[in-house]
């Protein structure tokens, strides 16, 4: 007799625990959308790389010269590398595997905005056959500066906060970069046509926030139930200087 | 007349309160104005141990003109240090990022660090040399900047580099110095002579934004950070953070570091030194096989 109750209930259990397994929604809610821009841009410059001559002489190579990249703007009023983040309501936040690369080529940083999450490996590789120095400004996580010469190897960091660090090369005055560092692992960065996703999304309420390097954020909630797919745009309100 | 008596009591009794209400805040608001964002603080130097009670009295003597209440690097003379002149801004506490350090690049430097550079100022800035306070003194005000910054409580100091006996400063040692003068692109913004001249250092700018220039080799003048080989060989190995200069650690052996020192002590053109007795004695015999340092450099 004690043993079919035992029995029954750690049947009961097992059926229980497998349900629970099987019964969980998977994370597949995906939000996406577009950023766009209302009013007058800036315009950006064409970068002078005279003081670097093998960078102008690329720059000056490819048809549409390296300009700055604090606000750049795509067909149809459309903004792009403008981080996109679930910044309230994680549930499932996965921890990277993967490394971030960044680069610099030709006096550029490749790419102009880096995303990752606290701790996860950034590898800064140097592509140029110039010397450049990365020098991250960090104000909550520690500063460093290192000299990247031609041909040596990439330098290996992390970050332990989560903050938005501007990156600068000091020698090349013109080279400006962020990184990101984000608790979370849904984020996205707006493509050149302003489109950002960002998949995986198990089922709730999320705030969504947008950032923008020279025009700030903005955050918008949106629930996402099961297995669809959500809309959220952004519209920056953007001014000459 | 006794109503004018009483008249003249009460005016004169307010005037009085005025007086004192208007002289007293002068010193109390500065004192209640210095803004702090750690509990006490202690230094450790040299068996010497510091406390930031004391040290906050000394601050507010000596240091708050420039330094400012808050620390920031703020205070009423600040303005007046002009960047395009060479001039740095005070520094600002509250981020605890330091220049002159044993430790590496992107870590809290050693309270002897802090030490020396308050004892031995920054040549070429406004901030002068400290000895007049006794070490003790120093000591204390050590201990007290450090409570601008919660970093001084989340954070350990760096382990200081470890710098190996100096190798010979012969000839070889100087070319291969040289070498990496050129390689490493010093001359970007020091310049191909060292000069403080180079492509780069028109546009150097520190984390505030503000203008700096690079060391000028030729006047021959003391370091930043102080003024010995080993002293040189530690600057650019740990990097001045907060300024433009990098950290060269990850990029060159002790051995190869000695060499750089010794072809930058060529370069002080004020100075006798023996690199750079050694180094015109080649110069006159070999000079014209030397490539020129810079852009047409072997670098390049």
């Amino acid at each position: 007799m004690k043993l079919r109750i035992i029995l029954t209930l750690a049947t009961i259990a097992l059926f229980g625990t497998a349900l629970l397994v099987v019964g969980a929604p998977p994370a597949a809610g995906i939000v996406e959308g577009k950023i766009t821009y209302t009013g007058t841009p800036p315009k950006m410059r064409v970068i002078d790389m005279s003081k670097e001559p093998g960078c102008q002489k690329h720059q000056m190579s490819i048809t549409d010269p390296t300009r700055y990249q604090t606000v750049v703007t795509g067909p149809g009023d459309t903004l792009q590398w403008v981080v996109v983040y679930v910044s309230a309501g994680e549930k499932n936040p996965s921890t990277p595997s993967q490394k971030v690369v960044y680069d610099q080529k030709f006096c550029e940083y490749v790419p102009h905005v880096a995303v990752m999450q606290v701790n996860q490996p950034l590898e800064i590789i140097n592509s140029d056959n110039w010397a450049h120095n990365i020098h991250p400004m960090p104000k909550i996580n520690s500063e460093w500066n290192k000299s990247q010469p031609p041909g040596t190897p990439p330098i290996v960091a992390k970050w332990e906060k989560s903050e938005f660090i501007p990156v600068k090369c000091n020698i090349h005055p013109w080279m400006h970069g962020y990184f990101i560092v984000l608790t979370t692992s849904h984020y996205a960065v707006s493509g050149p046509d302003g489109k950002w996703e960002i998949k995986g999304l198990a089922p709730g309420k999320y705030t969504i926030t947008a950032w923008q390097e020279d025009e700030g954020q903005q955050s918008q909630e949106v629930t996402v139930a099961g297995n669809e797919t959500k809309t959220v745009n952004f519209v920056y309100k953007v001014l000459p200087y | 007349m006794k109503t004018k008596l009483a008249l003249l009591a009460l005016f004169l009794g307010a005037a009085g309160l005025m007086l004192t209400a208007g002289a007293r805040p002068c010193f109390a608001q500065i004192d209640i104005n210095i803004h702090t964002v750690t509990g006490p603080m202690e230094s450790h130097i040299d068996g010497m141990t510091g406390t930031s009670q004391p040290g906050r009295a000394y601050y507010r003597r000596y240091c708050i003109g420039c330094h400012g209440p808050d620390g920031d690097g703020e205070g009423e003379n600040a303005k007046w240090f002009d960047t395009t002149m060479g001039f740095a801004k005070p520094r600002d506490f509250t981020r605890a990022v330091f220049e002159c350090r044993s430790t590496p690049t992107g870590t809290l430097p050693t309270d002897q660090d802090l030490f020396n550079a308050m004892t031995r100022g920054f040549v070429t800035t406004n901030m002068p040399q400290w000895r007049p306070l006794t070490p003790q003194k120093r000591a204390d005000l050590v201990a007290f900047i450090k409570t601008f910054s919660t970093r001084w409580e989340s954070q350990k100091a760096g382990t200081p580099i470890n710098i190996p006996p100096e190798t010979p400063a012969n000839i070889d040692s100087i070319l291969r110095g040289r070498e990496l003068f050129q390689n490493l692109q010093c001359w970007k913004c020091h310049g191909p002579t060292g000069e403080g001249n180079g492509p780069a250092a028109a546009t150097l700018t520190d984390d505030k934004g503000n203008s700096i220039r690079p060391y000028n080799f030729s006047i021959g003048t003391r370091f930043k950070c102080g003024v010995t080989n080993e002293d040189l060989y530690r600057i650019f190995m740990t990097g001045l953070d907060g300024s433009p200069m990098p950290s060269f650690a990850d990029l060159i052996k002790p051995d190869q570091a000695w060499d750089l020192v010794h072809f930058l002590r060529t370069l002080q053109l004020q100075l006798v030194t023996p690199e750079r007795t050694e180094w015109t004695a080649y110069v006159a015999t070999h000079g014209k096989e030397l490539k020129p340092i810079g852009q047409e450099g072997p670098g390049e």
